[in-house]
C-alpha cells in the first residue's frame, strides 16, 4: 500500500553515510583531529553519600604534563539550567558539576585532571586524593525512608475499589524491572573548543539544540555563543537525548587551560553519570469476568529517582489506552535515592509500564483458560479511553497485526498446558504480548538547496544516531525533484543549521518528513519561476487561458505538467541562465494542534516469542521471535526493519541478561563493565522476522509515516516470560530470567 | 594504570633473570594483565614481554603425548587438528571462553594464570585478600553470584575462571617451567593453590618463574571428552559451572573417568570423589546421578550461589550421558 508514485519513498535504500562508517571515515566526538588538544580524567566519588572532607592534589599537581585539576574547591561559576522557567531545554543532571561538597551517587564527578596526554592525566588522577564524611547509602526501595505527599502521577477513571472488590475474577501480582543501563557502542564524549568568547562542542548528542541551549544557560554565555557538533553518534537508545556534566566539565577546562580539551566518559562511569533505566516496583490489580472482560485495573509504581532529579519513568501512562476497561486507577510515586539521575531508555515509559500488564493479562488468560490472545481481542480498545471524552486513533490496526502475527507464528498450534510442546529433547515455550508507542510530531526547519551543478544539499539541526535520518531527507529530496541519492548531500548534527528536533521518542522522521518536503517543494517552486523568467524560457508561450503553462520538476528537469520530462530541460539550465549557484528554500512545519487534539496516536505491534529450554541443564534460549508493526508507512525497508529487529535483540538482553547491580554498601554498580553487564550476544540470538503492516496515518504527515525506534522493544520481555512459563510453569515477575529461577522452579515442581 | 618500565625479552634466561631481578611481570597476549594494570589492580614497575620467545610450537611427543608451547594461541591451540581429533574437550573448552578476539591474543601460560573475575578483586576501593592479604573479603557479604562453592576458606571464595585450565585438569597436564633454580614440571592439579589463609598465593610459581610448556599425557583408544559450559548468555561470559569429562567406556561399563569442573571452584577443580565414583560403574543414570552427588558433597553454597551447585551436576550428568552412549 504506497501512497506514492515513486518508488524511492519506502524502497531499501542503503544508508548514504555507511561508506563513511565501514572504512573508518566517519568522525564520531573525539575522532575530530585538534591541534594542541590536552585531555581530561574524572576523579569519582568511591561512596554514594557524603561530603568531601578534603581533597589533596598536591602529588597530582606536580606530576608530569598536569595542567589543571579543577573540583568543588576551585572551580569556576557554573549555573542551573532554566528547565521549566524557560522550557526549551533539558539537562540529563541540573546539578553543574562541583557545585559543592555533596556526593549524592558512586561515580559522580569530584575533579577532574587536565594534563598534556591521556595517560598523564589517567596517571595523576589516580593521584588524587579524596577523604570522604560518609552516611548511608540507600540504593533500596526498603531502604528509603517512605514517600511523602501525594504521588507523582494520579489517573483514574470509573471507580476502580469497588469494581476490584466485586470483580468474580482477580490478579494482584507485583514485578520487579531492574535498572538497566544503556551501554551505547560509543561511550558519551565531549571535545571542548573556545574561539574567544564562543565555544564549540563535538559530541555524540541526540540533540544538538536542546545541547547547545543546556550548555548556554549552565555555562552563562549567549545561546549564539555555543555550537554543538555531532555529525555521527554511536548510538544513544536515549541516554545522548540531554546533556550530561561532562560537556559542561570539557568546555569548563578547556577555558581555564586554554586549549582544546577532550574528555571520553570511561566505560564504568557509563554507569553512573550519564544516566539509565532506573528499577520500577510495579503492582498490578485486575478484576475481570468470568468471560475474560476487563472490570478493573489498578497500576501502581515506585520508582526511584536521584537526589538531585526529579525524573519520571512514565509506567502507567499504557496501562490507561492499551485496553478497554471501565474503571482504572494509576499511581506512580517516587523514591529519591543515592543513584545517578535516570533517564529515558529505549521505550521509556511504555516499555517497563507493559511488563506488569501484558504478564498480568498472560496470568488472566491462564486463570480463565482463555487463549491469551482471545483475552486481548476480548478486551481491544476501538478507542483511546484514557482521554475523556474518549478519542478515536488516528489509525489503528492492531487486530491485523494479532491476525497476521498469528498465522505466520502457527499459533493456533499451540497446547496450552505448561511444557506440553516438544521439539527434540527441548520444551517449547510460546508467548505473545502487544507493542505500542506513541505516535507525534514536532516542528522543524530545514533548508534544501539546489545547486547549479545539478546536486542538491539539504541541512538540518537534527542528527543521525544510527538510526537512517541521514537517508530519509535524501529519500525526500530525490522523490520531489528525481535528483539521484547520490548527488544529494545530507548535512545534519550542527546547531548552527536550521533548528531540528531532538532524536527521542521516536519522532524525527515524522517531524521531518513535512519540512524536508516543504523546503524541496519551495525550492522546486524558485526554480520554476526562475524557469518562467528566464530569457530564452521555453515555457513562455500561453498555456490554456492565456496562463504560462504549470511547470512541474521530475528527474531533475523542469518541464510541463503534463508533458514527458525530455520535453523539459535540467533544472541546473534554468540556473545558469540566471548566473544563479543555487536557489534555495528554508520552511519551518509543525504539528496542526487540532488534529492532536481529535485524535490519538499510536502505533501498535503484536509480538510472538517462541522458547527453547532444556530442562536437563537448565538452559532457556529464545528460538523465535516475530514481529508485527503498524507503523504507518515505512519510509525506508532496510533501515526501519533493521530498528525493529535491533529493538527485538535489545528486548530479549532485558528479559534475558540486563540488569546494574548497586552494592548496598557504597553504591556502586558492581557489573560496570561490558564483560560482567551482560547483553545479547550473536549466539543469544535466533532467525527474527518483522512484519509491516502499512496504512500510512495521515494525520501526522502527507506519507503516513510514523516512527519505529522504540516499539520493536515494547512486548518482548512479557511475551519472552509468557514464553518462559509456558515451558517451564515458571512465572517471572522480577526481571531478568534467571538459571536459579528456573532451577528453583524445577525443584518446587520435581 | 601508573608508569612502568617496558622491555623485550630474547631468551628464556633472560626473561627469567630479568623478572626474578625487577620483581616485575611477563606479558605475553596482556589481555589479563594490561586489563588488571588498567583499573590498577596489578601495579608492575617493569613489564617484560616474552612474546619474542620460541615459545609458539604444539608438537606431538615421541611416546605420545602433545607438547603446547606457552605461546601458543588459544585460537590456534583450539584449531589444532591434533586436539581436536584427540583432545576434544581442550578445544571445545578454549572456543567456549571469551571472544574470537581475546582468544586470538590469549595464550596457553596467560591463560593458566589468568586472574579472578571477582568484582572485589578488581576495584581497589574493596577489601580482598588476594589483592591485599589482610585486608579482607568483600565477596562474603557481598553479591557472590559468580563465586565459588567448592575450595573456599573464610578469607577468599573467588573462582578460578579459566576453561582451559579445566579441560586440562581432566586431561592430567603438567606445567613445566624454568625459574631461577632452573625447570621443574608440575602436575597441573599440585600447580594450583586453594585460598587458605594466603589467597593472594595462587600456584606455586616462584618470582621469575617462566612457564615454557605444558604437555599432555597420550590417552588410551577409544577415549571421548567433552566440555560444557553454562551460564546466563551462549558467548562471551565466565561459565557459572562448566564440566569436562574425559572418559572410556568398555561394554557399558565406565573403565576410566577423568572429571574436572570450572566456575564452581577456586582453582580449576578436579573430583576425585567423582571418579571413584563412576569407575568400575555401569554406565547408568543412577551413577551419574551419584558421581555428580560426590563431586558437590563438600560444596559450601554463600548467599546468591547455591544454584551453581545444581548447575555443576548437571553439566556433569549431561556430559556423562553424552560421552557414554553407544557410538
Ligand atoms: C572480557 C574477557 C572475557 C573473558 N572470558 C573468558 C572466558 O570465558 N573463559 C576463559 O577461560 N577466559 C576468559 N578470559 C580470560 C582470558 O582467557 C585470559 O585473559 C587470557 O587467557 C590470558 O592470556 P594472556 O596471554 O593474554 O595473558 P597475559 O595477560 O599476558 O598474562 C596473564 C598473567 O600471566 C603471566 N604470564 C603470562 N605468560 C606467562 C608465562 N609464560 N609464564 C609465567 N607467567 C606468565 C602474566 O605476567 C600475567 O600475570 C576473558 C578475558 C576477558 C578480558
Amino acid at each position: 500500500m504506497s501512497t506514492s508514485g515513486n518508488s524511492i519513498i519506502g524502497a531499501p535504500i542503503q544508508r548514504i553515510e555507511g561508506s563513511l562508517k565501514v572504512t573508518g571515515a566517519a568522525r564520531y566526538a573525539v575522532d575530530h583531529p585538534m591541534d594542541n588538544i590536552a585531555f581530561g580524567v574524572p576523579v569519582a566519588s568511591t561512596v554514594g553519600n557524603a561530603r568531601i572532607a578534603r581533597i589533596d592534589t598536591s602529588i597530582a599537581q606536580r606530576m608530569p604534563g598536569v595542567l589543571t585539576i579543577i573540583h568543588h574547591g576551585n572551580t569556576d561559576q557554573l549555573f542551573r539550567p532554566a528547565g521549566q522557567l524557560e522550557q526549551s531545554s533539558r539537562a540529563g543532571e541540573v546539578r553543574p558539576p562541583f557545585e559543592d561538597d555533596k556526593v549524592y551517587y558512586y561515580g559522580q564527578y569530584v575533579a577532574v585532571v587536565v594534563a598534556n596526554t591521556f595517560e598523564q592525566a589517567q596517571d595523576a588522577a589516580a593521584k588524587v586524593k579524596v577523604q570522604y564524611e560518609t552516611q548511608p547509602n540507600v540504593v533500596e526501595i526498603a531502604d528509603a525512608p517512605p514517600p511523602q505527599g501525594p504521588p507523582r502521577i494520579h489517573y483514574a477513571r470509573g471507580n476502580a475499589d469497588p469494581a476490584f472488590e466485586s470483580a468474580p475474577v482477580k490478579i494482584d501480582e507485583t514485578y520487579v524491572l531492574p535498572p538497566e543501563t544503556h551501554n551505547p557502542m560509543e561511550m558519551h564524549a565531549t571535545i571542548a573548543k573556545w574561539e574567544g568568547e564562543k565555544v564549540i562542542l563535538y559530541e555524540s548528542s541526540q540533540g544538538v539544540v536542546n545541547h547547545q541551549h543546556v550548555l548556554s544557560e549552565m555555562l552563562g554565555i549567549p545561546v549564539d555563543q555555543v555550537q554543538v557538533l555531532s555529525p555521527f553518534c554511536g548510538s544513544g537508545f536515549g541516554g545522548k537525548l540531554f546533556p550530561w556534566p561532562h560537556s559542561l566539565v570539557a568546555a569548563m577546562a578547556a577555558k581555564r587551560v586554554n586549549r582544546p580539551v577532550k574528555f571520553v566518559v570511561p566505560r564504568a562511569l557509563m554507569f553512573t553519570a550519564v544516566g539509565h533505566r532506573p528499577l520500577t516496583q510495579q503492582r498490578m490489580r485486575i478484576g475481570a469476568t468470568q468471560d475474560g472482560k476487563l472490570l478493573s485495573i489498578h497500576h501502581d509504581v515506585f520508582q526511584p529517582t536521584s537526589m538531585v532529579d526529579t525524573y519520571v519513568e512514565a509506567a502507567t501512562g499504557v496501562t490507561t489506552m492499551l485496553y478497554s476497561c471501565e474503571n482504572l486507577t494509576a499511581n506512580q510515586t517516587l523514591v529519591p535515592m543515592n543513584i545517578g539521575t535516570p533517564t529515558p531508555m529505549r521505550g521509556p515509559g511504555i516499555v517497563p509500564g507493559l511488563f506488569p500488564l501484558e504478564s498480568a493479562m498472560d496470568e488472566l488468560a491462564i486463570k480463565l483458560n482463555l487463549d491469551p490472545l482471545e483475552l486481548r481481542l476480548k478486551n481491544y480498545a476501538e478507542q483511546d479511553e484514557s482521554f475523556s471524552p474518549v478519542r478515536p486513533f488516528s489509525s489503528k490496526h492492531l487486530r491485523e497485526c494479532y491476525q497476521i502475527g498469528a498465522e505466520k507464528f502457527g499459533w493456533s498450534k499451540r497446547t496450552p498446558q505448561v511444557g506440553s510442546m516438544k521439539s527434540g529433547d527441548e520444551i517449547l515455550g510460546w508467548g505473545m504480548a502487544t507493542a505500542t508507542w506513541h505516535a507525534s510530531r514536532g516542528s522543524a526547519t530545514v533548508r534544501v538547496r539546489l545547486n547549479a551543478d545539478g546536486t542538491a544539499r539539504a541541512t538540518c539541526a537534527t542528527q543521525d544516531i544510527g538510526t537512517g535520518t541521514y537517508t530519509i531527507f535524501a529519500q525526500v529530496v530525490s522523490e520531489k525533484t528525481g535528483i539521484p541519492i547520490d548527488k544529494i548531500e545530507v548535512v545534519l548534527g550542527d546547531s548552527s543549521l536550521p533548528d531540528g528536533p531532538t532524536s527521542g521518542g521516536s519522532t524525527v522522521t515524522a517531524t521531518i518528513l513535512p519540512a524536508v518536503s516543504a523546503a524541496t517543494n519551495g525550492a522546486i517552486d524558485r526554480v520554476i519561476a526562475a524557469a518562467q523568467t528566464m530569457p530564452s524560457s521555453p515555457f513562455k508561450r500561453a498555456g490554456a487561458g492565456g496562463d504560462p503553462p504549470k511547470l512541474i520538476m521530475t528527474a531533475g528537469r523542469i518541464h510541463v505538467a503534463d508533458q514527458p520530462p525530455e520535453s523539459g530541460i535540467p533544472f541546473q539550465e534554468v540556473l545558469a541562465q540566471h548566473r544563479l549557484a543555487a536557489l534555495e528554500m528554508e520552511s519551518r512545519t509543525a504539528p496542526d494542534p487540532t488534529t492532536s487534539r481529535q485524535f490519538s496516536g499510536h502505533s501498535f505491534g503484536a509480538q510472538f516469542i517462541e522458547v527453547a529450554w532444556d530442562p536437563g541443564i537448565a538452559r532457556m534460549r529464545v528460538s523465535r521471535a516475530l514481529t508485527v508493526i503498524d507503523a504507518g508507512k515505512i519510509i525506508n525497508h532496510r533501515t526501519g526493519r533493521n530498528q525493529i529487529l535491533g529493538a527485538v535483540v535489545m528486548g530479549i538482553g532485558m528479559a534475558l541478561f540486563e540488569e546494574t547491580i548497586y552494592d548496598k554498601r557504597n553504591a556502586k554498580p558492581l557489573n560496570n563493565n561490558f564483560a560482567d553487564y551482560i547483553v545479547s550476544t550473536n549466539a543469544d540470538i535466533p532467525d527474527l522476522d518483522c512484519i509491516f503492516v502499512e496504512y500510512p496515518d495521515l494525520h501526522l504527515n502527507e506519507y503516513g509515516a510514523r516512527g519505529i525506534g522504540e516499539i520493536g522493544l515494547a512486548g518482548i520481555a512479557s511475551a519472552v516470560t509468557m514464553a518462559v512459563y509456558h515451558a517451564t510453569g515458571v512465572r517471572v515477575r522480577k526481571l531478568p530470567v534467571r538459571i536459579e529461577d528456573l532451577i528453583a522452579g524445577q525443584q518446587m515442581t520435581a | 594504570m601508573q608508569v612502568f618500565r617496558y622491555s623485550q625479552a630474547r631468551t628464556v634466561d633472560g626473561a627469567v633473570e630479568n623478572v626474578a631481578r625487577s620483581g616485575g611481570a611477563f606479558i605475553a597476549g596482556g589481555t589479563t594483565l594490561v586489563d588488571l594494570m588498567k583499573l590498577n589492580v596489578l601495579q608492575p614497575t617493569s613489564v617484560v614481554d616474552i612474546n619474542g620467545l620460541p615459545l609458539d610450537r604444539i608438537e606431538t611427543l615421541p611416546g605420545g603425548g602433545l607438547r603446547i608451547g606457552a605461546l601458543v594461541r588459544n585460537s590456534d591451540l583450539a584449531w589444532n587438528d591434533t586436539v581436536r581429533q584427540q583432545y576434544a574437550v581442550l578445544s571445545e573448552a578454549l572456543l567456549s571462553g571469551a571472544s574470537p578476539q581475546l582468544r586470538n591474543m590469549a595464550t596457553t601460560g596467560g591463560n593458566l594464570l589468568q586472574k579472578t573475575r571477582c568484582y572485589y578483586f578488581r576495584d581497589t576501593n574493596y577489601a580482598c585478600n588476594k589483592r591485599q592479604p589482610g585486608s579482607g573479603c568483600a565477596a562474603l557479604d557481598g553479591f557472590n553470584r559468580i563465586h565459588a562453592v567448592l575450595g573456599g576458606s573464610e578469607h577468599c571464595v573467588a573462582t578460578h575462571p579459566s576453561d582451559m585450565a579445566v579441560a586440562m585438569m581432566a586431561l592430567e597436564a603438567t606445567v613445566h617451567t624454568q625459574g631461577p633454580k632452573g625447570e621443574r614440571a608440575i602436575t597441573l592439579d599440585d600447580f594450583y593453590l586453594v585460598p587458605g589463609s594466603t589467597p593472594d598465593r595462587e600456584n606455586v610459581l616462584v618470582p621469575g618463574e617462566l612457564i615454557t610448556h605444558v604437555t599432555l599425557p597420550a590417552l588410551p583408544s577409544g577415549t571421548r571428552s567433552v566440555y560444557l559450559k553454562l551460564r546466563d548468555r551462549q558467548q562471551y561470559e565466565f561459565a557459572l559451572a562448566s564440566s569436562a569429562i574425559v572418559v572410556n567406556v568398555n561394554g557399558g561399563s565406565i573403565q576410566r573417568a577423568r572429571i574436572a569442573f570450572g566456575g564452581v571452584g577456586t582453582k580449576p577443580w578436579r573430583s576425585r570423589e567423582a571418579e571413584k565414583a563412576l569407575e568400575g560403574q555401569p554406565a547408568s543414570p543412577e551413577t551419574f546421578r551419584r558421581a555428580a552427588d560426590a563431586a558437590m558433597a563438600s560444596a559450601k553454597p554463600l548467599k546468591y550461589n547455591a544454584f551453581k551447585i545444581e548447575l555443576a551436576k548437571r553439566a556433569l550428568i549431561r556430559n556423562l550421558e553424552q560421552t557414554t552412549q553407544a557410538a
